[in-house]
């Protein structure tokens, strides 16, 4: 065990010394196919990383126990599965540390690492280190630094996994031989963790190489050409992506016959960067804190060209670039909502719903402040501007039952349903309007 | 032929309809939770019954048939979309339906754009909730619609959900409100409730028609919806089966009974549900908690052998009434323990008379009287004493252990929890609305089911995986029941789960506890729901402690106001106050319902006169009507604050008026923006001060249910402008609030942030007024004015730059005029309260706290204790930065930190929080100011508010803080 060292606040900091004696750092769970691959980014870092892939209802009943029980339920999740892990025997105590991304907005999410620090102290595991993951320059630690080599592999390996996730999403659901899609994602997730462990594949000219490869091969996946219900989902970070977050809604929705678009991740980093471009244009701030953040962006949006290059070119429907999706919002939300999702959840609404996508879960922890404001406060103006949008906004919690969220879910889909019945089949015949009124 | 099941959370309705969608056979009836065995009798029975059945097509909807149509291979119809199927064929040329059900309300618009709704996860219980609420009041549920007809005046009940209604109902009943008026206001709750969560901005008109079980029966409930909608609604024949007509009229495949009956009778689920170990691995394991526990007991007399001075005590709760009479060495002469039935006065009656009966010659020393009656039953019976329950539990507790460390009570509406430190009270734990009720739930439930509690608390015993049902709710847990049900777990293992439920939300709800050790060694657990066993186990269990439960757990109130009867009992002969056998022959009990008037808070009161003329008066919240003087508002910032914004008076300008709404953070901004605009020559108005009425204006527009009240006020404030003909409204988005130096970042949350875009996008009539919603910064006053012009100019070109900074300058100066002159206010009670050596409670929150619909004369509650009263804000720049335990990024919740560090510094200080419901903020805060106060050995008080807020608990809180501090 290294010596424990704290910062003037008291904080545990994470230092070399620790590092250099091998610790494990502990990662929750979010994307698992973005995260599979990153993880192999800090390896090559030099730091010794462990995705944590456990699941069940013990982590929700950790994470009650020890997180004030009204915090949303990422939270409860995310604590629950770290000091889960610290509590399982599997890991030695005095040679483990977590990391946790801290973004540094005005939503409750900001708080996690803190609140985290609170559930291990209760839980009497104060000597482990917790790494904040943040480009804010929020929390320093000795031991974990973030170098620009390390933040353009974490891009690539955000930009592969959204690319995955979008071709598997639109192959998964028609293809002929069940379980090709699955085998392929599995494949490039293998590969390119290898790829990343060696310090390979991030370059621009390698990510569009690979991406083309990537998509030729999950265009050879034979299909079928149903068709199915189109379902978006959209929300809270956390809920939208995580299986343990959302009862498993893909794993649903696919169950019950949709093919699903999960607007990916890199549109959110984009948001994240260009929110302090717009803070600037709105309240006044720094030039040169606005030319680093336009450098930035223009990176992210180099990148979605090469994504949307690679999609389009084999005949699957291509991420929307986030310059077209910020431009859906104008004149419904302002550009400065920017806490949580912000404005972006509304823009991925109304652009999911351009795209064909007009029957959308809206996915939000119980008691999810910005949501009120960007999800359900929002849905009357995206029907209003598209009338067949048809969302149901659906409210994650340790203590909602599950069966109560797929009913309402399964509504949604009855009217989703009648509406491609409607499209599709002989117009004369739609099922059930045959019936003559006998009263 | 077309067969249709409706397997709803309550009921299993089916329905046949023939070629001609003719009624054939109809069936309805509760199922008990016992599903499966009830679809194959009604099967088994329709095959009966109609010839040619065999043959039908068949489909199944309903919220609890989701997993038996899964099992079963039927196909299953989503009850909403079944709904809609049969109204389009049944009932053409419908526009809304409004259909509730045993758990879920829905509202279906058909015509002009086709939405179906159903309530979110927070609002749930409608039919359920009507069935609960009869329960309390004690009258069957077919009667309830006959009762409401009998109304003469309504109380406003929340409709948040079930669980805060009850909360609102039990003090109602305990000051003596009549039962007709009750119910009545339950229906027009339920309205309030189903419209507010479900038009969310649309208008519900035309032909509308009302479907459901509780619609259906009670005419009163439809009468009520048909006024709030100014329609006159239809509820059809068969208003019933509307579900199950839709899933007859869906239905794709032919029957198969056999091969139905045959899989809904070896239904067993996943088996996939979450659980936890069983409460005992064995009878031996159980026999020997039993006999642990049943060592703990009081010594018990006849009273007819018992000859001396006799202490009664009485605690009338919020669902049973317990009183016991007790001798002068402790012993327990006499006892009783009775359901509350919705009015404590005739049960003490009976109990007094009953006892004059056993103990002609009782020699009563004196009396006190404890719970949530204890103001009526002290004044109804001239008891000597009244006392607030934390202090008759931790008596009683300390007699059975004089060292206890933490005592816990879990009575049938509340949890309350102390740390004993040198035998004084060191910390209170109180549970808030959301986690209220969980005794009385268990109880509900079993009877739900069919059950005495006792019976399903002894299944919970034997339950070999007893299943996690959360700890949110009652509501949450009832419906996590059905999804463990479609998971087939057993009523056993349900009965062990809800015990641990209950047991959950006590430790890690309200009392935050995750260890043991937080608890201490010696805890004794009282309240009438530790009598279960297996609650008691599972509390014991998930603690890891052994724990003393007196034999008398039920009555530990009632005998803890008996000790502290004799403690006070003076040692001269004077007898008890408590009323003669004589007198009570005599006894007379009216009520009269009045309105106050006198403030603005109008409490709606319970005049309650007794045969001697003596009157007790309920539902006031401070003493004006008994006093009829103005209460002493010096001492309270709150009022004063008010005052001060109300001297905000529109002055005429050449530009026209520009409205602003009073809420959020206008509560300290109007200072700010109306001194800017004036200056800017624009005549400013403000919105009234909240009242229910405006509330209700607004309330069809908001869109997301679980929004905090402040918020949801807004939508009020807006119509209210709008009728005032006010043409501009200002109302701007704010990411950021002033930087007052107190924390890491100075953000508004998220709600106070960006409530005008919801405003804009849910709120018709906003489109017809100039509605500027700017983004502005008024944290960086130097870039300010220039970015402000530019927002100003698109609506008012003529505004010149060299204005709008004069405006600006103007307007920095007035908010800090505004903020001092609050401060010496604030300043000068203190310095009175130290001159008059009074406590100082430092009740924090928000600005916007300050409203009196938000706070519900709370302020005014707190001053009538004859303690000071100010705001966090008057005390929170005495203190300097400090690093906290969380991320301190928002500026009204640095206030608050530092107003804990400085109250932790003062010994006539307290703090008092007040936390809005669905606060998310506050999850962090409340931990955070807690922590601080306790590092130096100060309680925390919490006390959370919503839409209707009882006060009574609210009294507990404080008369209890009071009391542990010495008072």
């Amino acid at each position: 065990m290294a010596e424990l060292v704290y910062d003037k606040d008291g904080r545990l900091i994470y230092t070399k010394e620790m590092n250099d004696e091998g610790y494990k750092i502990l990662v929750p769970m979010m994307m698992p196919v973005h995260f599979g691959i990153l993880m192999d980014a800090f390896r090559h870092e030099g730091y010794n990383v462990e995705l944590l892939d456990t699941d069940g209802p013990d982590i929700a009943q950790t994470g009650l126990k020890y997180v004030h029980n009204d915090t949303c339920y990422p939270a409860l999740l995310v604590i629950g599965q770290l000091i889960n892990a610290l509590e399982s025997g599997k890991y030695d105590l005095n040679k483990t540390a977590l990391m946790i991304t801290q973004t540094g907005g005005g939503c409750r999410a900001s708080n996690y690492i803190h609140l985290l620090r609170k559930g291990l102290k209760k839980a009497g595991l104060e000597q482990i280190p917790v790494i904040s993951l943040n480009l804010s320059g929020l929390e320093k630690n000795p031991g974990f630094k973030i170098s620009l080599r390390l933040i353009r592999r974490v891009i690539a390996g955000l930009v592969y996994g959204d690319v995955l996730m979008t071709l598997r999403n639109q192959t998964k659901p028609y293809e002929v031989n069940k379980g090709e899609s699955e085998k392929l994602v599995l494949k490039w997730q293998t590969g390119l963790a290898k790829d990343f462990n060696e310090g390979k594949s991030y370059r621009f000219k390698e990510m569009e190489g690979i991406l083309d490869k990537m998509c030729s091969e999950f265009a050879q996946i034979e299909r079928t050409n149903e068709k199915k219900i189109r379902v978006g989902v959209v929300g809270e970070i956390y809920v939208k992506y995580a299986r343990l977050g959302n009862n498993d809604l893909e794993q649903f929705l696919f169950d019950q016959g949709c093919e699903i678009c999960l607007p990916g991740v890199m549109g959110f980093a984009a948001f994240k960067i260009d929110n302090r471009i717009e803070d600037i244009k709105l309240y006044g701030g720094s030039t040169a804190k606005r030319k680093v953040c336009e450098f930035l962006l223009n990176y992210v949006s180099k990148t979605e060209d090469l994504m949307i290059a690679a999609t389009s070119k084999y005949g699957f429907q291509p991420p929307s670039k986030y310059a077209h999706t910020k431009s859906l919002i104008d004149g419904v939300i302002g550009f400065g909502s920017k806490m949580g999702e912000g404005w972006l959840l509304t823009a991925e609404m109304l652009e999911l719903a351009e795209t064909g996508f007009e029957n959308i879960v809206c996915t939000q922890p119980f008691g999810c402040l910005p949501n009120h404001i960007n999800g359900k406060g929002m849905v009357r103006k995206i029907k209003e501007i598209n009338p067949k949008a048809n969302i149901v906004a659906i409210d994650y919690d340790p203590g909602a039952p599950r069966v109560n969220q797929e009913n309402r879910i399964k509504l949604m889909l009855a009217v989703a349903r009648e509406e491609l019945e409607n499209r599709y089949k002989d117009k004369s015949a739609p099922a059930n309007s045959k019936q003559t009124v006998a009263k | 032929m077309r067969l249709g099941l409706d397997i709803g959370s309550t009921t299993i309705k089916c329905v046949v309809l023939d070629e001609n969608n003719k009624l054939l056979y109809s069936t309805y009836e509760r199922h008990y939770s016992r599903i499966t065995e009830k679809i194959g009798e009604m099967l088994a029975r329709v095959r009966g019954k109609i010839k040619g059945v065999e043959n039908a097509l068949v489909a199944l909807s309903g919220s609890a048939g989701m997993g038996v149509a899964e099992q079963c291979g039927l196909s299953f119809v989503q009850e909403v979309y079944a709904t809609r199927v049969a109204a389009n064929t049944f009932i053409p040329g419908t526009d809304v339906i409004i259909e509730l059900g045993g758990e879920d309300a829905k509202i279906l618009f058909l015509s002009g754009g086709m939405e179906v709704r159903m309530n979110g996860t927070c609002a749930g219980g409608t039919g359920a909730f009507i069935d609960q609420m009869a329960t309390l009041l004690n009258v069957p549920l077919e009667e309830m619609n006959d009762l409401a007809k009998g109304y003469e005046k309504t109380y406003t009940i929340a409709s948040r959900c079930g669980v805060f209604a009850k909360t609102d109902i039990q003090p109602l009943l305990n000051q003596g409100a009549r039962k007709a008026d009750i119910a009545q206001s339950i229906f027009r709750a339920v309205v309030n409730q189903t419209v507010a969560g479900l038009a969310q901005g649309r208008e519900i008109e035309g032909k509308v028609v009302y479907l459901g079980g509780p619609l259906t029966f009670m005419g009163e409930l439809r009468k009520a919806f048909d006024e709030e909608l100014k329609t006159t609604g239809i509820c059809p024949e068969n208003s019933l089966y509307y579900v199950a007509f839709g899933a007859a009229l869906c239905a794709d495949s032919t029957i198969d009974f056999d091969e139905i009956i045959n899989k809904v009778s070896n239904y067993t689920g996943s088996g996939n549900f979450a659980f936890n170990p069983p409460l005992f691995k064995n009878e031996a394991e159980y026999e020997s908690f039993k006999e642990r526990h049943s060592r703990a007991t009081v010594n018990e007399v006849d009273i007819h052998d018992y000859n001396g001075k006799c202490y009664i005590g009485m605690d009338a709760g919020s669902t049973t009434v317990k009183a016991v009479v007790m001798g002068e060495n402790g012993e327990l002469l006499y006892s009783k323990y009775l359901p509350n039935s919705g009015n404590p006065v005739p049960i003490i009656k009976n109990f007094l008379e009953e006892l004059y009966e056993v103990k002609p010659d009782i020699d009563i020393k004196s009396s006190a009287v404890t719970g949530y009656g204890e103001d009526i039953i002290k004044n109804a019976f001239c008891v000597d004493y009244g006392i607030v329950e934390t202090v008759a539990h931790f008596t009683a507790a300390r007699s059975f252990m004089p060292d206890v460390e933490f005592v816990i009570d879990i009575g049938g509406q509340d949890i309350k929890c102390f740390k004993v430190h040198n035998g004084a009270i060191d910390n209170i734990f109180l549970n808030e609305a959301c986690s209220s009720g969980c005794g009385s739930f268990l109880q509900t439930f079993a009877n739900a089911l069919g059950y005495s509690i006792q019976d399903f608390a002894t299944l919970g015993i034997y339950g070999k995986h007893p299943v996690d049902l959360g700890s949110r709710c009652t509501v949450f847990m009832n419906s996590s029941v059905k999804q463990a049900q479609k998971d087939g777990a057993t009523i056993e293992d349900i009965s062990g789960g809800l015990s641990l439920s209950v047991v959950k939300n006590a430790l890690y709800k309200v009392i935050r506890a995750s260890g043991p050790e937080e608890l201490g060694k010696k805890v004794v657990v009282q309240g009438g729901t530790f009598l279960n066993d297996a609650v008691l186990r599972a509390f014991e269990q998930e603690m890891g402690v052994d724990v003393v439960r007196p034999t008398i757990s039920g009555l530990m109130g009632a005998y803890g106001a008996a000790l502290y009867a004799k403690s006070r009992a003076k040692n001269s002969d004077e007898k008890s106050t408590i009323i003669t056998k004589d007198r009570l022959k005599d006894f007379v009990h009216k009520i009269k319902v009045v309105n106050c008037g006198m403030c603005s808070n109008n409490c709606r009161l319970t005049v309650n006169t007794f045969a001697d003329g003596r009157k007790f008066i309920g539902g006031n919240r401070c003493e004006r009507p008994i006093t009829k003087k103005n209460p002493d508002e010096s001492m309270n910032i709150y009022e004063y604050k008010l005052k001060k914004l109300a001297s905000y008076k529109p002055v005429e300008g050449s530009r026209g008026t520009i409205g602003i709404p009073m809420g959020l953070n206008m509560y300290e901004l109007l200072p700010f923006w109306h001194r800017f605009f004036t200056e800017l020559k624009f005549k400013v108005v403000r919105s009234p001060f909240s009242s229910r009425k405006l509330y209700q204006k607004g309330q069809q527009t908001i869109p997301s249910d679980t929004v905090c009240f402040p918020a949801k006020l807004m939508h009020g404030h807006m119509k209210a402008l709008i009728d005032m003909g006010v043409d501009k409204i200002f109302y701007p988005c704010m990411s950021y609030n002033l930087n007052e130096n107190l924390g890491d970042n100075h953000y508004n949350c998220p709600v106070v942030a960006y409530y005008p875009e919801v405003i804009y996008n849910n709120m018709r009539d906003i489109r017809n007024v100039t509605f500027i919603k700017d983004y502005v910064g008024i944290h960086r006053p130097k870039d300010f004015p220039k970015k402000m012009h530019t927002a100003l100019i698109k609506y008012f070109p003529d505004i010149t730059l060299k204005e709008v900074k004069n405006a600006a300058k103007n307007a920095y100066e007035e908010y800090n005029r505004y903020f001092e002159d609050i401060r010496r206010h604030g300043n000068e009670i203190i310095t009175k309260a130290e001159l008059e050596n009074k406590e100082i409670i430092v009740l924090s929150g928000r600005p916007y706290h300050v409203d009196p619909e938000i706070n519900h004369g709370i302020s005014k509650m707190i001053a009538s204790f004859g303690v000071a009263v100010v705001s966090e804000d008057c005390v929170s720049d005495r203190v300097e930065k400090f690093k906290v335990g969380v991320l301190n990024q928002w500026t009204y919740h640095s206030r608050l930190y530092a107003a804990a560090r400085y109250v932790s510094t003062r010994k006539d200080m307290e703090l008092v929080q007040l936390v809005s419901f669905g606060c998310g903020v506050d999850a962090i805060t409340t931990d955070e100011v807690r922590d601080i106060l306790e590092q130096s050995g100060k309680i925390y008080t919490q006390v959370k508010i919503d839409e209707i807020t009882n006060l009574g608990a609210v009294k507990i809180r404080i008369r209890s803080l009071l009391a542990a501090i010495g008072r």
